[in-house]
């Protein structure tokens, strides 16, 4: 969380006042309040070849920020596996076993009722409850996992500094370089971005 | 057909601002109108109604219901069934449509999926009013109580008790799931400090970011995955209430397919009811196309002829059991006290659905809007016909009678569409009734494929 609530979430344009004071921008480098440098673009096409111009270029500690899901930009960004469908998997697994154990141990064994000889352990009668319960957990599983894996819910998060970035959930893409890349430089990174036909780069701040 | 102009799903023209502004307007801009107020009111009067009926219900017992042996189902399993059955059109919009790659059902799966919570919050209150000490529901659960007793497992009523909690619980989370990023572009874009906290809690601090849109993506591709057994076992489940009693009449194996196919058959009669009022009142019809009401009408117009053919299997299996109890069944249905019931759901079934044949009916809103609703009537009219009609005469001549609903009966029942009615309107002035993220996209896709 951050230290002064009262500071507005979107901060006005910070790094290029840091470079009009004539501050040298290799010092901002080891700043640790940096959270990277966002770039602002208006086509999910322009983003993905710039996410995967930046991964080329070596940048590993990236992330890119967009509207709606846009196919491949995980994958641009060195994402490619998410272990969302072995998280439902055991969810699944976890449902079927808890709904049958359950059934059998308490119709079998903990209060067996003798119903003209029928047999206890009536496998076919516990199978619609076993089916709902792994459709239940794996549901489960697969919601609180998804959530889990992002690490939300989280209230803040020092991209929301960034400008503009009120958009990222409406009209704009954008990419982020951050500035935890061992290969980040934040000249390097500004100059790289800029290079990249954007409408706009900016500093994040943490 | 081959010189026909392709109806479009959605109208040429929109981009990401223009499609992100036409549906959060909607909640955030928009003023309340008469229009609103007028339907949101008659909807609260009749919840009240519902209300009302249900607490006289739980002071006197469910005696006022006209529900006696023989028959002691009436309309509250009536109610049930149907409601359950509406609810099934959102889930098969939202996950069945989106695993076969139908983008026609990004505009109106929100909604749909909606529309399947209420519904299955209104069907729900059926069955646990009708144990008749509704305090006590939570014995259906298998918990460790002091009496040392555990669910009849071998029972499908406690099937349903496990199917309808699943469904309701995997519907709210692939609705809400669907939801979060829509409630980051509501928090972005309202201009209240109050709204954006509702709405920056409610979005859990979604940002977008391209690792979140990836597991976000498999969850829910994942959770349709699971919702479309699912929906098809909840009315397969529901429909072994009856099947596996012996009554006359319930006693078939077609109930599970014919139950599932009558269940999404009066789902899109009620998405339709929603949808044709809500994109003219809201000037939605760029997004709710005629393309969408006419691809509903021809799933309303297959799944309707499934329950036809149905309704031909029954009659024929009775005939062919050469059992003189099955055959007296058919026989009472069509032509005993409660043949009214039985040709009003004969001509709402299967005679209307075939004008949606003609295209000029498919594609006209407002014939489409009353076959939709002679479709629902005739759908509550067919579980009525099957609850009552087995019941009420049985086996014994000397255990007849003749059921009619009650004036409380009809109070719940109609006071029920005032619950949906009620959660309704709330939705539509409170969350994006459509999809915004996916809209987006498609509108991307539509004008990358145009260029």
């Amino acid at each position: 969380m951050r230290a002064n609530p009262d500071r507005p979430a979107v901060r006005p344009y910070r790094a290029s006042r840091a470079h009009m004071n004539n501050q040298s921008p290799t010092t901002d480098h080891q700043s640790p309040a940096l959270h990277g440098v966002m770039a602002e673009f208006t086509q999910p096409e322009q983003l993905l070849s710039a996410a995967q111009r930046a991964y080329a270029a070596g940048y590993r500690k990236l992330d890119a920020y967009t509207p709606y899901s846009v196919e491949g930009l995980a994958e641009a960004i060195g994402f490619c596996k998410t272990r969302v469908p072995l998280v439902t998997l055991i969810g699944g697994i976890i449902g079927a076993l808890t709904a049958y154990v359950m059934q059998w141990y308490s119709a079998a064994r903990d209060y067996p009722l003798n119903v003209g000889g029928r047999p206890l352990h009536s496998w076919p009668a516990f199978v619609p409850i076993t089916f709902e319960l792994t459709v239940l957990f794996a549901a489960l599983a697969a919601f609180i996992g998804m959530l889990w894996m992002n690490g939300l819910p989280r209230p803040y998060h020092p991209v929301f500094n960034a400008p503009e970035f009120k958009l990222a959930s409406q009209t704009r893409f954008f990419l982020c370089i951050e500035a935890n890349d061992p290969r980040f430089n934040i000249d390097e990174a500004r100059q790289f971005l800029q290079g990249l036909n954007p409408i706009n780069v900016s500093e994040v701040e943490k | 057909m081959s010189t026909e102009v392709q109806e479009p799903i959605v109208a040429p023209g929109y981009d990401n601002e223009s499609v992100t502004r036409k549906i959060t307007d909607v909640v955030l801009t928009r003023p309340v109108h008469r229009g609103w107020l007028g339907g949101f009111a008659i909807a609260f009067l009749l919840l009240m109604m519902f209300n009302y009926a249900v607490a006289w219900l739980l002071y006197k017992g469910i005696g006022v219901w006209g529900v006696n042996i023989p028959v002691a189902w009436g309309f509250a399993i009536t109610n049930f069934v149907w409601w359950i059955g509406i609810g099934h059109a959102g889930t098969f919009i939202s996950a069945i449509l989106l695993l076969l790659h139908q983008d026609w059902r990004t505009s109106i799966n929100r909604f749909a999926e909606a529309m399947t919570l209420f519904a299955v919050a209104c069907a729900g209150t059926f069955p646990l009013l009708h144990l008749g000490r509704p305090w006590v529901f939570y014995w259906l659960l298998p918990y460790p109580d002091t009496m040392g007793m555990w669910p009849q497992w071998r029972s499908a009523l406690v099937w349903d008790v496990f199917a309808v909690g699943t469904y309701l619980t995997v519907s709210l989370i692939f609705w809400y799931v669907g939801l979060v990023p829509d409630l980051a572009t509501m928090r972005d874009r309202a201009r209240s400090k109050f709204l954006q906290l509702i709405y920056g809690v409610l979005a859990l601090g979604w940002r977008g970011s391209a690792r979140h849109w990836k597991r976000f993506h498999v969850a829910y591709l994942l959770l349709a995955g699971l919702a479309t057994p699912l929906v098809l076992s909840v009315h397969s489940v529901v429909s072994t209430d009856f099947a596996i009693a012996i009554v006359p009449g319930w006693h078939s194996t077609i109930f599970p397919p014919y139950f599932v196919a009558g269940a999404i058959f009066s789902g899109f009669a009620m998405v339709l009811t929603l949808a044709i009022p809500i994109r003219k009142y809201y000037h939605l019809e760029d997004f709710i196309t005629i393309k969408h009401l006419e691809n509903s009408a021809m799933v309303m117009l297959a799944t309707g002829l499934m329950v036809a053919h149905g309704y031909l299997t029954e009659g024929f299996m009775s005939w062919y059991s050469d059992d003189k109890f099955e055959i007296y069944l058919t026989l009472n249905r069509m032509f005993g006290p409660y043949a009214p019931a039985y040709w009003l759901l004969v001509t709402c079934n299967v005679i209307v659905p075939q004008a949606i044949w003609f295209k000029r009916i498919r594609t006209n809103p407002a014939g489409l809007f009353v076959i939709a609703l002679l479709i629902q009537i005739g759908m509550w009219t067919e579980r009525y016909v099957i609850v009552v009609t087995s019941l009420h005469r049985d086996f014994m001549t000397s255990a007849w009678a003749i059921f009619h609903g009650t004036r409380w009966d009809w109070m719940t029942l109609i006071g029920s569409l005032g619950l949906f009615a009620t959660l309704f309107f709330l939705f539509l002035r409170v969350l994006p009734a459509i999809s915004i993220s996916e809209m987006r996209d498609l509108v991307h896709k539509k004008a990358k494929a145009a260029a």
